[in-house]
Parts: C-alpha cells; sequence; structure tokens
C-alpha cells in the first residue's frame, strides 16, 4: 500500500481549474520529484496537501485512510503527518531560530520543551547551523534560513516532507548547502515530494519523477527513464528545452 | 498687557496650580485609559471582522459598520450620546466614566483602522507557514502576524492617543473637570483670557511634545531589524 495516494484531484482558484486531476503515488520512504512548467500546478499540489488550498475533487490517502479536508480535525490530523518547507523559507521574522524550530512541537503538539530542544539543537547541528541558536532569520542568508526551515520542517517529525522549490530563491553559490542537507535526508530514507527545477539534482535523488503540465500529469517513472527518454511530446519537448546546455 | 501682569501672581497662586496640575493629570488619565482601551477593543474587533466563512458574515458587517459610523461622527456628538445614554441606564455614572467610554468608542474605531492596515501587511506566506504548522487563526494571529506588525501599528496609534490629547477638551462641554473646563472657570473668576488659555495652551503642549517624541523614538526602534532590538547586555568588568 503506498503511503500517499493522490488519486484525480483537482484544485480551482475561483473560476480558474489549477488542478484537473492529479495521480500519482508515494511509497514509504520514497523520493518523488515533481517537474513541469511553471504554472503546471506542482507548488499547487503541495499546498493542497498540507491543507492550504481546499481540493475540489478527487481523493487524498495517507496510509490508506482517505482524507477529508472539509473537515478541520482531519486536516489538523494530516498537517501533524506532513510537514512543508517553502519556497521564501517563510521562517516567522519575530523569533531567533530555535524559537522558530521549538514553536510548533512545544506549544501545538505539546511535547516537552526541553526534549524539543534539544532536537532542534541536533536538526540545527546537523544542517551546519549549531551556533546559530539565537540568530534573528534576518541576520541569516538565504542559504542559512533555507536550512533553518528544513530543520522546523523536521522538527515537527513528519512522516513526509514536502519540498516546495526550496532552492528557486537563493543565490546559485548558496544553493549546494541546501540540496546537501535535502541528500542527507533522502539517505536516511525520509519519504520526500520534492517540487525542483534542479534536474541534475532531481536525477541525482529522485526515485520516481512525475512530470505535469497545465494542471495535470503528463508522464511519471524513474528518473532516467522520464528525463533522457520521454514517451510524450510534451515531455520530450520541456525537458529538451531545459536539459540542452 | 498691564492687566495680565497685574494678575499674573494671583493667577499662579498654589491653589490654581494644584487645579490646573489636577485638571492636566485628569486629562492625560482619560486620555491613556480611553485609548489603551480602545487598543484593546479594537484588536478584538478587527479579530472578529477577519472571521472567515459565510455564518460570521453578519459579525463582519457589524464590525466594518461600527467603524465606519464611528469615524463619520464627530466627537463631541459621541460625547453627548454617551452622556444621555448612560444616564437612562446607570443614574449616578460620573463624568469621568462617560469621558472615557467615548473616548474608547471613538479610539475603537480608529485603531482598528490602523490595527487592520498594520496586520494586512504581514505577507501571506507567514500566515501559510504558521497554518501549514497547525496553528489556527488565533495563535497565528497572536504569536506570528500581531508581534511583526507593531512596527506598522504602533507609532500611528501613539500618533493617534497624543493627538487626541487635546481633543479631549470637547468633553468639557459636560462639564468634566479637565483642562479646558478648569480654563473656562478661572477665566470666568475674571482672569485675562488671554492668560488663561494661554497657560492652558502651553500646558496642552507640554503634555503632547514629549510623548511626540516618545512616539518617533519608537517608530525609529521599532523600523530596526529585530536583531538589533535586544537589549544590551552589560558588559562586566
Amino acid at each position: 500500500m503506498p503511503h500517499l495516494e493522490v488519486s484525480d484531484v483537482r484544485a480551482r482558484y475561483g473560476s480558474l481549474e489549477v488542478l484537473s486531476g492529479v495521480s500519482f503515488t508515494v511509497d514509504r520512504g520514497e523520493v518523488v520529484a515533481l517537474v513541469g512548467p511553471s504554472g503546471s500546478g506542482k507548488s499547487t499540489v503541495l499546498r493542497l496537501l498540507v491543507g492550504l488550498l481546499p481540493p475540489s475533487g478527487g481523493t487524498v490517502r495517507v496510509a490508506g485512510e482517505p482524507v477529508d479536508y472539509r473537515r478541520a480535525a482531519m486536516v489538523r490530523a494530516v498537517r501533524d503527518r506532513m510537514a512543508i518547507v517553502f519556497q521564501q523559507y517563510n521562517l516567522f521574522q519575530n523569533m531567533d531560530v530555535l524559537k522558530n524550530v521549538t514553536l510548533a512541537p512545544v506549544r501545538i503538539k505539546g511535547r516537552d520543551r526541553r526534549e524539543v530542544e534539544d532536537l532542534a539543537r541536533r536538526l540545527l547541528d546537523r544542517v551546519g547551523l549549531g551556533d546559530k541558536l539565537h540568530a534573528y532569520p534576518d541576520e541569516l542568508s538565504g542559504g542559512q534560513q533555507q536550512r533553518v526551515a528544513i530543520a522546523r520542517a523536521l522538527a515537527m517529525q513528519p512522516e513526509i516532507l514536502l519540498l516546495d522549490e526550496v532552492t528557486s530563491a537563493l543565490d546559485p553559490e548558496l544553493v549546494n548547502e541546501v540540496l546537501e542537507v535535502i541528500r542527507d535526508l533522502a539517505r536516511e530514507g525520509m519519504t520526500m515530494i520534492l517540487v525542483s527545477h534542479e534536474m541534475a539534482f532531481v536525477r541525482e535523488i529522485a526515485d520516481r519523477v512525475v512530470m505535469m503540465d497545465k494542471g495535470s500529469v503528463v508522464e511519471e517513472g524513474p528518473p532516467a527513464e522520464i528525463l533522457d527518454n520521454p514517451r510524450t511530446a510534451r515531455a520530450r519537448d520541456f525537458f529538451g528545452k531545459i536539459l540542452r546546455h | 498687557m498691564d492687566r495680565i501682569i497685574a494678575q499674573l501672581p494671583r493667577f499662579f497662586s498654589e491653589r490654581n496650580l494644584i487645579l490646573l496640575l489636577e485638571s492636566a493629570g485628569l486629562t492625560l488619565a482619560m486620555t491613556a485609559l480611553g485609548c489603551l482601551i480602545g487598543f484593546f477593543l479594537a484588536l478584538v474587533l478587527v479579530y472578529l471582522r477577519k472571521t472567515p466563512g459565510l455564518w460570521a458574515l453578519p459579525l463582519r458587517l457589524v464590525c466594518v459598520a461600527y467603524v465606519e459610523v464611528f469615524r463619520r461622527i464627530p466627537f463631541l456628538v459621541i460625547v453627548y450620546l454617551v452622556l444621555f445614554f448612560i444616564q437612562t441606564v446607570i443614574r449616578d455614572a460620573s463624568l469621568f466614566t462617560v469621558a472615557v467610554i467615548a473616548i474608547c468608542l471613538y479610539a475603537t474605531a480608529y485603531t482598528a483602522e490602523i490595527i487592520r492596515a498594520g496586520l494586512e501587511s504581514v505577507p501571506q506566506q507567514q500566515i501559510d507557514a504558521a497554518t501549514a504548522m497547525n496553528l489556527g487563526r488565533f495563535r497565528t494571529t497572536l504569536w506570528v502576524v500581531l508581534p511583526q506588525s507593531m512596527p506598522v501599528i504602533v507609532p500611528p496609534s501613539v500618533a493617534f492617543a497624543v493627538g487626541f490629547i487635546k481633543d479631549t477638551a470637547l468633553v468639557s462641554q459636560v462639564g468634566v473637570f479637565e483642562l479646558t473646563f478648569r480654563g473656562k472657570e478661572l477665566n470666568n473668576q475674571g482672569f485675562s483670557a488671554v492668560l488663561v488659555f494661554g497657560t492652558i495652551a502651553f500646558v496642552y503642549f507640554l503634555m503632547s511634545w514629549p510623548l511626540s517624541l516618545y512616539g518617533q523614538y519608537l517608530e525609529t526602534r521599532l523600523a530596526a531589524p529585530r536583531s538589533q532590538r535586544r537589549p544590551r547586555k552589560i558588559r562586566q568588568s
């Protein structure tokens, strides 16, 4: 049984349909990359999964259980199992690094503060920011902020980590420090859904690639297959444009 | 002019000075109390006004109507309304209470707009991040949005309150013993109007000026990045 199953999911912003029947699955420990042109709905899928945008149709199953996004209690339960990292980091500007990481586990999940702080220290150490516990976001570079954001998501101890173009807002020389962290997580068997334009990275760490266009899935399969021998004309066109340098 | 100089010693008698000080204190107390309570009521009002969902539509309409109506009524009219309304409910309500309630009603409507603009200045992504972490609307507002909007909210709110110190002169109309009321009294006792109201004007200025400076200080302090706002540690030698 796949850990996450998205089937025929639809969503709309007002009258505009942004997802018109998206289906894919994610197994436990798998890294799935969502790729495709801007506006294809990749980020929307992630936003929908954590309940930031209600689906207008289709079903999402987590560990076999269908999720009813109209029920607040169910949405909260889903958010307990998934954590999202955003393109713009979205660290809380009014809190220092440690507070950013510990806030939700302590105040929302009600876990022991000391325990969570220990975990936060370990996580921040691991992303290379063990010395920045009391820095504020505006004192950190984009790459550092994004690593804090990843630590913050991990502190929630999610079953699935959603990464929404986490390197797109970074200066080129800061991209690698963030990718290194994600590479590490993949090695440890973290279940992840990754929206990314870094094709070389996708090829390296993704178990499966799902290519989207205009709100639906065009093609999916292992990276080697999808990136190098796409079956559909749309995918050939897309990868042809971005991989040819 | 000679008359004014002749009146000086008698005007600045101990009794009159105490009277002036007391009424100045009353003016400040009214303003501070009214604006402070008004500020918190405005927070509640704005929070209610942003309640999502169709069921909350009447609630949102009431909040919008309150702000729009009270910002368009002259303060003096509010004072009279409160005075006559309160007297039908509580027979022996003090005029001070009436004044504070009137200021409160007015300040709530005005600061609500300041607060709303402040809350809306916080990027939606901050709210998304909090929501995805299950913070909920109340906690997101309290822990994430409100602290970040303080630099936008506090300076104009302080400016409003400071500006209101002088506008409270209007409550002298209903007989609160505040500064302007005392001025009229002293004037009636035969002191020169120029002398009396000149002094009163000066006292208003003395009350407002340092507070405006404090407001400007707050503005620069709050505008600084959070990291530079930490209290300085005293170095041990």
